[in-house]
């Protein structure tokens, strides 16, 4: 199975703090051991909200709202995509991410849907367009 | 002899029981790995590290998970590992004051005391090497790999392979027996033999890949179980063997056709065929990593071998946003290259039906026909199915009707013989 683990923002990441050099070594190799033990699928780092954007959708409107957000315990500063065995599996690597500084930090892990999930919302049209756009991206995650 | 069944035991409740059996998958390949470098023998080094195992499932649930598990366990493996061989040596002694003939390996307690804590990958390699070994049968081969690298207990290799539980715990059983005799070095070979080592490590990683992707019984289409087994052994194996070719071929090949897994069943659980496949099911993050590990195999330099080659032939498919873009001659170009390496009639059989796909059905059947005399394919139903396929191409439609129902006897999976009677049908009513 494969599970997304997100990686939950911090003051400091929302301040665009840049992680100590401790905990880059430490994360480093960590992601050099998820690896070498074939768990690790693809993973990046995001910027701060500062940087970011959303857009709201309410009926036909769109609204485009810049960043920074408030809610930073709901907001994102990376994610990993892993292939485990199991949700057991997952947690047992989760809780082995580095914290050296021990500061307070969540992360959290969510199966993912396979597309037949979906089942017939995903028309064949659908499918087939999806298969051009993601050829086009040459199937990057 | 207490084995990991033991996870099923009442003693740990069911949460940490759960946290044990995660740790052991992550941890007990270099577990096994770490302290079969000290004590030689990765019979007694499993039988340690199951001993550490069965220890965790006693004490964790009063003591808590400790904070570094692999570590907890790697002290209590050696622990008991002192513990024995202690016993061997009074053993010893007492045997040797009766004036017996005693020959029992005792490396000293030290060597064993001194295992690090986080063992060098080396290890992992050399166990995977010696899991591998040529003096072991292949299914030999396959079953201590499943079991000393992926952590899989008998049960789960019996479940995965429709085999019964102790016929698989004898197969394994005998191959440890097997390699002790064989006094089987464990280490990873030198130079000179390395490649050749290496084909038999590849070798059986791409059987579990294959009995995963076309499980040759039962009823199931894939066993996915047994695929993503193989592709976390080739990417592990990917890193600790960076230089060589072949290594980011086979799992370039791998994660190519693993992409393919949900395309290959229909909606009525039938197979579907490579070109008529809806290619939106295809998994486009195992093609990615596929394309990228062909890159990283042509990168090193080395020598192209087999699985570069096939994975080449993957990676034209993979590129092909829709069948008729297939690049057919660069195919055939391959399978050349694959037929000068490899003189097998099945590499040869595929080779004709890129033949057709490029230059059309009657040059094809002509490799084909030639065939028909190999004695070695007398019961391969893919070689009629293939000559179906390509009389029906030609219009020879009671021909092409009677290879699909030939073809449809000679397999014992039930959906692919589903899908054969499936074409004589058409045939048929053409």
């Amino acid at each position: 199975m494969r599970v997304m683990v997100l990686i939950k923002a911090t003051e400091q990441s929302e301040a665009g703090e840049m992680p100590s050099q401790e905990l880059l070594e430490q994360m480093t190799a960590f992601n050099e051991e998820l690896v070498n033990a074939g768990v690790m699928l693809a993973g990046e780092g995001l910027q701060p909200s500062s940087r970011g954007a959303r857009v709201e959708f309410s009926g036909s409107e769109r609204k485009v709202i810049d960043g920074p957000f408030t809610e930073t315990k709901e907001l994102l500063a990376g994610y990993w995509l892993w292939q485990v065995k199991s949700m057991d599996e997952a947690l047992e690597w989760a809780k082995r991410i580095p914290n050296p500084t021990g500061e307070h930090g969540v992360v959290e892990i969510r199966p993912v849907f396979e597309a037949d999930d979906f089942g017939d919302e995903l028309t064949p049209e659908l499918r087939e367009r999806e298969a051009h756009l993601r050829a086009q991206t040459g199937g990057s995650a | 002899m207490r084995r990991r069944e033991a996870v099923r035991s009442p003693v740990a409740s069911p949460d940490v029981r759960r946290t044990v059996e995660a740790v052991w998958r992550i941890e007990s390949a270099r577990l096994i790995a770490g302290i079969a470098r000290v004590v030689r023998d990765v019979g007694l080094a499993e039988d340690l590290a199951q001993e550490a195992l069965v220890a965790a499932l006693e004490q964790w649930p009063e003591s808590g998970v400790p904070d570094n598990p692999g570590a907890w366990l790697m002290a209590t493996a050696k622990h008991r590992g002192i513990d024995r061989l202690r016993r061997a040596e009074v053993h010893q002694r007492k045997t040797e004051e009766l004036g017996r003939d005693a020959q029992l390996r005792s490396p000293a307690d030290d060597d064993l005391a001194a295992v690090a804590d986080d063992p060098f990958d080396d290890d992992l390699l050399r166990l995977i090497f010696t899991a591998c070994h040529p003096v072991l049968a292949t299914d030999a081969r396959v079953a201590l790999t499943l079991r000393l690298l992926c952590g899989l207990t008998t049960k789960e290799i019996a479940r995965a392979y429709l085999a019964s539980e102790s016929a698989v715990a004898q197969r394994i059983v005998r191959a440890k027996r097997t390699l002790s005799a064989a006094r089987v070095p464990f280490a990873v070979p030198g130079r000179g033999e390395l490649r050749e080592r290496l084909a038999s490590v590849l070798e059986v990683v791409y059987l579990i890949f294959n009995e995963g992707y076309y499980p040759t019984a039962g009823e199931r289409l894939t066993r996915p179980e047994l695929l993503e087994e193989a592709l976390r052994l080739g990417r592990i194996l990917a890193e600790l063997l960076p230089r060589e070719a072949e290594v980011h071929g086979l799992v370039a090949l791998m994660e190519l056709q693993a992409s393919r897994t949900r395309a290959r069943i229909g909606s009525m659980g039938e197979q579907v065929l490579l070109l008529d496949q809806d290619r939106s099911h295809w998994d486009w993050l195992l093609v990615g990593r596929g394309l990228r590990a062909l890159e990283r195999a042509y990168a090193t330099g080395g020598p192209i071998g087999p699985y570069t080659l096939q994975a080449g032939i993957a990676a034209c498919h993979a590129r092909a946003r829709a069948p008729e873009d297939t690049d057919w001659e660069r195919i055939v170009a391959l399978y050349d290259g694959l037929a000068q390496l490899v003189r097998s009639p099945v590499v040869e059989l595929n080779r004709a039906v890129a033949v057709g796909m490029a230059f059309g059905p009657r040059t094809a059947l002509t490799i084909v026909d030639r065939l028909s005399e190999e004695p070695t394919l007398d019961s391969y139903h893919l070689l009629p199915s293939v000559r179906g396929d390509l009389l029906e191409k030609l219009g020879r439609l009671d021909e092409a009707r009677a290879e699909f129902e030939r073809a449809a006897l000679m397999t014992a999976n039930s959906r692919h013989r589903t899908a054969l009677l499936g074409r004589a049908a058409v045939c048929e009513s053409e």
